[in-house]
Parts: C-alpha cells; structure tokens; sequence
C-alpha cells in the first residue's frame, strides 16, 4: 500500500481496523477524540460494533464485556479518562483477558491541559489499576511506528493474553506523517473464536470469567501466574532503537516525542563533535535495563529527557545500578521541550564529562 | 404382613440450569428463590446453551459458581456495562446481569441508567433488600427512612442520607427501557407472579425489544437482625408499602407480543 | 536538507489546512514531512499555526524553536515569530490585516495583501493560498503545480467550487513574491 498523510489518532484507529478489531468502546476527550470520531463512521461501515459509552468507567467495562466474548476489543483515551478506567483495566488484568487501549497523554496532574505530555509513565508503566500485574507498554514516536505498534498490540494482547497499552502523548495524536497502512484483516469468525471465551456452553462445561478468588492461596496462584507470564515477556518483547551509540560518551534516553526531540538534538551536537547518542525505548513495559546495563559500562553519563518531571529516570537508575552519573531534563504540565533546550543540556553535560 | 407397593413421583429436581454446588446464602435469604426462578425460565425457554450471565459484586458475586451457564463476574456496579460489550459481538445470545441494590442503584447509578436508556437488549434481574449484604449490613440507597443498619445505627435519617430511590420508577421513565416491573419474593403466590415476570424479560430479550428488568424485593434476615419469618413479613410490609409492585414500563410492542410457551 | 516552516493565523483563517496541502505535495515528492498542529480551544477562533518540516531525511523533532520560513496570517503571529525566524529566513505578512512593516532586515520578506487579493478573485477564504503561493516560490523544494496538485485531490468535496479560484489565488501570491524585494 502506498504512503498517505495520516494524522496520528485516526492512523492508529485504522490501523486497529486493519488488524480485526471488532469492538471499540470510548468516550471523547481530547486530545485522543478523532480516534473515536473515526471509528464512530469506519466501524458500522464494516458491520463491527462502535459504541460512546457514558464515561470511561462504562467504556472500560464494556471492552472487559466485549474481551470475554473472545473478540479483538479496544478502546482509547487521554490522561484523565485513562485514570477512570483503572477499576476495569485491573479486573481486565486479573481475569487475563486480551485488550488493547491506547492512552494519548496530556498535561496534569488533575484536569490540567490538552497539551502533549508523558506525565502518565509511571501509572501506565507500572500497572496503574490496584492489584498486582503490569501490561505490555508500547511507547511510538512516529505516525508509522504508531501504526505498527497498534497492529502488533493486538496480537502480543493474544499471545500472552494481557492487556497492551500503547503510550502516546497529544503531539502523536494530533500530527501528520506519511505513513503506510497494513492490509485489512477480517474479524475473527464466531467459530474461531478462542476456547475460553463465552459464548454459550453448548455442548461443553461453562466458561467462568472472574478475577474473583477468595482464598489468598487460590489468588496468590493467579498472581504467580502472571509473574510467569511477565518473565515470559521480559524475555521476549523488548524493543528499543538506538542511534550512534557505538563511539558515544554520552547516552540520552528518551521514549516517543521526547525521543525525537531528542535524535535533532544529538544530531546537532555530533555535529559540534560530542560524542553523542541515543536510546529510545520502544516497549516502556518489558524495559531495556539490560542495553541500559550495557550503556552503562560504555558511556561516561546518561541523560534522560522525558516530558514530565522524571518517570522513566527510575527505571533507567535500575538499569545503571549507579555505576555512572545520570542527568535529567524534563518539561512539564503540557510543555514540548525544543531541540536546542536539549541540546544545551548535552553540551552541559559534556563540558562536565570532559572535565572530570 | 401385605406386600406395600413403593410408588415414586418425581415432584422436584434441581433445575439443569443450576449446578449441584450448594449456596452459601445465609438461611431465610431470598437469593435462591431468585435464582431458582431464573434457572427454571431458562430452563423452560431452553436457552441455557445460549445463555451468558454477569455476576456482580455483593452476596451474589458467587452466581457463577451456582448457575450452570457461561458467566463473568463484573467490578462493583458495571455489571451492566459488561453487558452491554458482550451482547453487542454476541446479539444472538442471552445476556443478564445479576444485581444487588448497592450495585446497581448506588455505585452503578450511571451504568444501568445509560444501558437501560440505549435500549440494550439485556435483561437485568435486580435484588433489592434495603441493605448492602456482603459487607455486613450497611445502608443501601434503597434503605427505608428510619431503618437501622451498621452505618446508620440511629436509622437512616432523610436530612442526613437523602431518601431510597425506587429504580423502577426512575427506569421507567427512560424511553430505551422495554419492560420494567417490580415483584417480591415474600410468599408464594407472589413468588410465582416474580416467575412469570422473569419469564417475560427474558422473552423480550429473547424477541430482541430492548433492555428489561425485574426488581425483586428479597429479605436479609441476618442483616436486619430477624427471623427468616420476620423478614419475610417485614418485605412484605414495610418494602411492599415503599417499593410498590407493579408493572412499570411495558412497551407496545410487549403488550402485543405473542405469549411464549411454558412458565 | 530540511525545511521547516510555521504557518500563524487567526483560527479560521486556514492555517492548518495551508499546512496540509503543503505536506501532501512533500509527500507526493517522496520527501519526509511532519504537520504538526495546535489544536484543541484555539480551532474555535483563537489563533492557530502549525509547524510543517520538510526533509530529504528522517526527521527528529516534530517542533522547532527557529524556523526557515514563516507565513504569518495576522499581527499576533508577527509578533510572536518574526524575531524567531533563522537569519535569513522567509517571512511572508498578510499585510490586509497586519499594519506594522517588520522590523529584522536579515530576511526574505514578501509583503502580500492576501485578504484583498482573496476578495478580488472572489472569496476572502482564499487569503492563506495567496500566502501559500509567495511562501512556495521562495522555497525551493516544491513547485505551485505541487500544491495545486495536491490541492485538487484534498480540496473537501464541498468546498470544490473554490479549486479554480483557490489555483488562482495559489498563482498570484506566487507571482507577488517574485517581484520580492529584499527588505534591507
């Protein structure tokens, strides 16, 4: 398929078409609402199921409804709706069903603005929703990385039945790249649907779908369940891009935007004859900490910029295990860093590496 | 000594909708009236194949243990929100959600008024008992001015804690709600009229005429500090006079539908 | 290479879509391209802009702090970016609504009266393909047959009534610019 203009929320909403979403449920807000907008018109088109739900409780609710039944299922939101929808996520998560959402951050805490932000790191990365268990998090920087990422979201969702949060912030959302589409795949046939699902107990003994479990050693077997599983996908899926780090001194870390942002920066500086490179990490959950281990005998400082006031610092500190200095730029409530207050603070950080 | 013959009649089973697993409703609980109501309907309709339910958190949060159907449990309220993500990939299924007071009328408020208000083809079966259960006894929106529970040990005071709302008639009044009624569980005769009504829920569902819902007044003897006979005398009383039964919304196309069969 | 460009204005005033077209011929070009709007309140009549980059290669940062080239619809927009602009950069002024002569003399300056132009041709919408035009002839990556191009296949269906008046407008802003003077 050839290359179109595709703005961010409605790229990742098609491409989550193309990859056999049959339901998507949400709940406008900016600045993720085109995403709904499009799915609004392209999913009746193809007889699937759109729905507005009341809020985003209710939303979450009906992905966890519409997940049981054994179908693709997604929904999409920005910062305070994502927070609405953490009760839902965590029985999502307890009752190991596969969904994918995708969370388009702006400013906050709090109703805080509709500008771009990764101030949500910590709750998306972490787990968020009470409970002990973490989703797959995917961090784009690119409208076709964005693409990508959604198409692969669904089937890691499946493969390790779990949920799959694609971290964006607004500039992802609301910018337009060129940018490829994959090929349209049919929804799953009702037969195909998988063996777990509910669907009616014809002819078999019912399904249960809970995250219900009484007795703490029943829950404590659910719980190591999923600890499995996660060292399953700490094993697996680990995704990162790196660009001249093999003579760099200094090693910036940053995820989507701030990555970017960032890549100008290095490439300014290289040409100033820093030695300079960069890691972005692409799945946020499982983290790099071992390429950040690696950077960490290889590099003299690390300097991550992020758009918040440093989340992914801490999983970049494990990484390091305090081996090597490791500095910090952010920019808060909405704020877009520009390359040159990044590339200052590389040259900041170089004066102080050289000298020492 | 004559030789007796031993004639055996078959007068009570279990119904196929239900599993053999016992309950752990406390005794004098209305519970298993209701779920033994909603097994037999299924039953009679044979459409337990074909049937999904929604347990939702309070004392029910173990139905899926007791029917014998695939079933999920919701978070606290949403019951009816699953639902409606369930029967929107799943339209040829039966779906119901299963709800207390506290879950439906209080922290599921929104959820239940915008699935009824969408006309979504569900059925909800709805316990009210003026209390919440599963946490011992604390006022439930549903709780009667002046009644006593753990978190209103003086009563339930209207200047403090507002008034009971009657969800039926709130329901009623939304134009996606189909067939909206309340019946009680405190006798007989009135347990077979909440069997009939159950049935036509589920037959409006089954014909696609939109969301319905059956509340059923139902006792919690250990949370009101009485006898099972009490209780069931107290809901027939004092619940009864608050929560009138009747028919509270049944639209045109109900009133003209053919009966179906059985129940 | 890289270009990157912001186009200011009143919302309203098409701003973003002036962007678009101009991503849309990158593309069709083959080149790298980033549009990257406000958005959110300021579409409701506040003011609007966006950042277009344009490039031979991969592109980092999505935003920039000093632009090559910047088309300004009105006088907050001149305010805010004439003194952002790169040494000589291209600033094209809507000189219908902005009634102050820029102050930087190290820039390519393209002084048009997009508004009256529009309303000559027809329609006072067509002010931001007016700036479009002055703003494509001084770049040279893309050619007005480019835009207009672009502009035939993304013009919204009901707005297709304006395609010959908005090529029109395209042409004279470009013929403006070329009898730029540099504003020493």
């Amino acid at each position: 398929m050839a290359k179109e203009l595709l703005k961010g929320n409605h790229a990742f909403a098609e491409a989550a078409i193309r990859a056999g979403c049959e339901a998507y449920f949400g709940y406008p807000i900016t600045p993720q609402t085109e995403a709904l907008e499009h799915m609004s018109k392209r999913m009746p088109e193809l007889g699937r199921v759109f729905l507005q739900a009341e809020s985003e409780v209710a939303a979450i609710n009906m992905v966890y409804g519409a997940a049981c039944a054994g179908v693709r299922v997604m929904s999409s939101s920005s910062s305070p709706g994502v927070s609405l929808m953490m009760e839902g996520l965590s029985y999502i998560a307890g009752s190991e069903l596969p969904v994918v959402l995708v969370d388009i951050m702006r400013g906050g805490p709090g109703l805080g603005n509709i500008a771009p932000s990764q101030g949500d790191y910590n709750q998306i990365v972490k787990g968020g929703g009470h409970g002990d268990y973490r989703p797959i998090v995917l961090a784009p920087a690119s409208v076709q990385e964005f693409i990508d990422l959604t198409v692969e979201a669904f089937d890691l969702a499946e493969k390790y039945r779990c949920i799959v949060i694609i971290l964006a912030d607004g500039s992802l959302g609301q910018m337009m790249e060129p940018a490829e589409l994959p090929e349209m795949r049919e929804v799953r046939r009702f037969e195909e649907r998988p063996p777990w699902s509910l669907s009616g107990a014809k002819g078999r003994t019912p399904n249960v779908i809970s995250s219900f479990y009484l007795d703490p050693l029943n829950e404590e077997e659910v719980n190591r369940r999923l600890m499995a599983k996660q060292a399953e996908i700490e094993a697996n899926e680990i995704r990162f891009r790196e660009l001249m780090l093999d003579d760099a001194e200094i090693a910036v870390v940053a995820f989507g935007t701030s990555g970017r942002i960032a890549q100008s920066a290095i490439k300014n500086a290289r040409e100033e004859g820093i030695r300079v490179g960069l890691l972005r990490p692409i799945s946020l959950y499982p983290f790099p900490y071992e390429r950040i281990r690696q950077l960490g005998d290889n590099v003299k400082e690390i300097l991550v910029v992020e758009m918040n006031s440093g989340q992914m610092l801490g999983d970049v500190r494990i990484g390091i295990e305090g081996r090597i200095p490791i500095s910090f730029y952010g920019r808060q409530g909405g704020v877009v860093p520009m390359p040159d207050e990044v590339l200052e603070e590389i040259q900041k950080v170089n004066s102080r590496s050289s000298a020492s | 000594m004559t030789d007796k013959k031993m004639v055996e009649t078959l007068i009570y089973t279990k119904s196929e909708s239900l599993t053999e697993l016992g309950t752990h409703y406390c005794p004098g609980c209305t519970h298993g009236i209701s779920h033994r109501l909603i097994a037999e309907v299924i039953d009679e309709m044979g459409v337990r194949e074909d049937t999904i339910g929604i347990a939702p958190v309070g004392c029910a949060v173990f139905a899926y243990d007791y029917f014998n159907m695939d079933f999920a449990e919701a978070a606290h309220g949403r019951a009816p929100a699953m639902a409606t993500g369930l029967k929107r990939v799943n339209p040829d299924k039966i779906v119901f959600t299963y709800q207390g007071d506290g879950d439906l009328a209080s922290i599921g408020a929104a959820e239940i008024m915008h699935t009824a208000g969408r006309g979504e083809n569900i059925t909800v079966i709805f316990i009210n008992n003026a209390i919440y259960g599963m946490t011992g006894g604390q006022m439930a929106p549903t709780t009667l001015p002046g009644q006593k529970t753990t978190s209103t040990p003086l009563g339930r005071d209207i200047e403090m804690h507002g008034f009971p709302m009657r969800m039926c008639e709130i329901l009623s009044q939304l134009d996606g709600a189909s067939y909206v009624v309340r019946r009680s569980l405190h006798n007989v005769a009135n347990i077979r009229k909440a069997k009939k009504a159950i049935r036509q829920a589920f037959e409006v569902q089954r014909q696609g005429l939109g969301f319905s819902m059956v509340e059923l007044l139902s006792s919690c003897p250990t949370n009101w500090g009485m006898t099972a006979d009490e209780a069931l005398k107290w809901v027939g009383e004092s619940m009864v006079e608050a929560y009138p039964l009747g028919d509270y919304k049944v639209s045109p196309e109900i009133k003209g539908m053919k009966k179906g069969g059985g129940g | 290479m890289q270009t990157e460009i912001i186009i200011s204005g009143f919302g309203g005033q098409g701003v973003l879509f002036a962007g678009q077209l101009l991503s849309y011929a990158a593309l069709e070009k083959d080149l790298h391209v980033t549009w990257y709007p406000s958005y959110g309140p300021e579409m409701r009549g506040g003011t609007a802009h966006c950042t277009v980059i344009i490039s031979d290669d991969e592109i980092g940062s999505p935003v920039i702090r000093n632009p090559t080239a910047v088309i300004v619809m009105n006088l907050p927009s001149l305010d805010k970016y004439e003194p952002l602009i790169k040494t000589n950069g291209v600033l094209i002024v809507n000189t219908s609504l902005v009634d102050r002569d820029p102050e930087r003399e190290d820039l390519r300056i393209v002084l048009v009266p997009a508004n009256d132009i529009a309303e000559e041709l027809g329609d006072k919408r067509m002010s931001n393909l007016v700036m479009l035009g002055s703003l494509v002839n001084k770049l040279d990556i893309l050619s007005i047959e480019d835009i207009g191009t672009s502009l035939d296949r993304h013009i919204p269906k009901h707005r297709r009534n304006l395609l010959e008046g908005n090529l029109k407008a395209l042409e004279r802003g470009a013929a403006l610019a070329m009898g730029e003077k540099l504003a020493t």
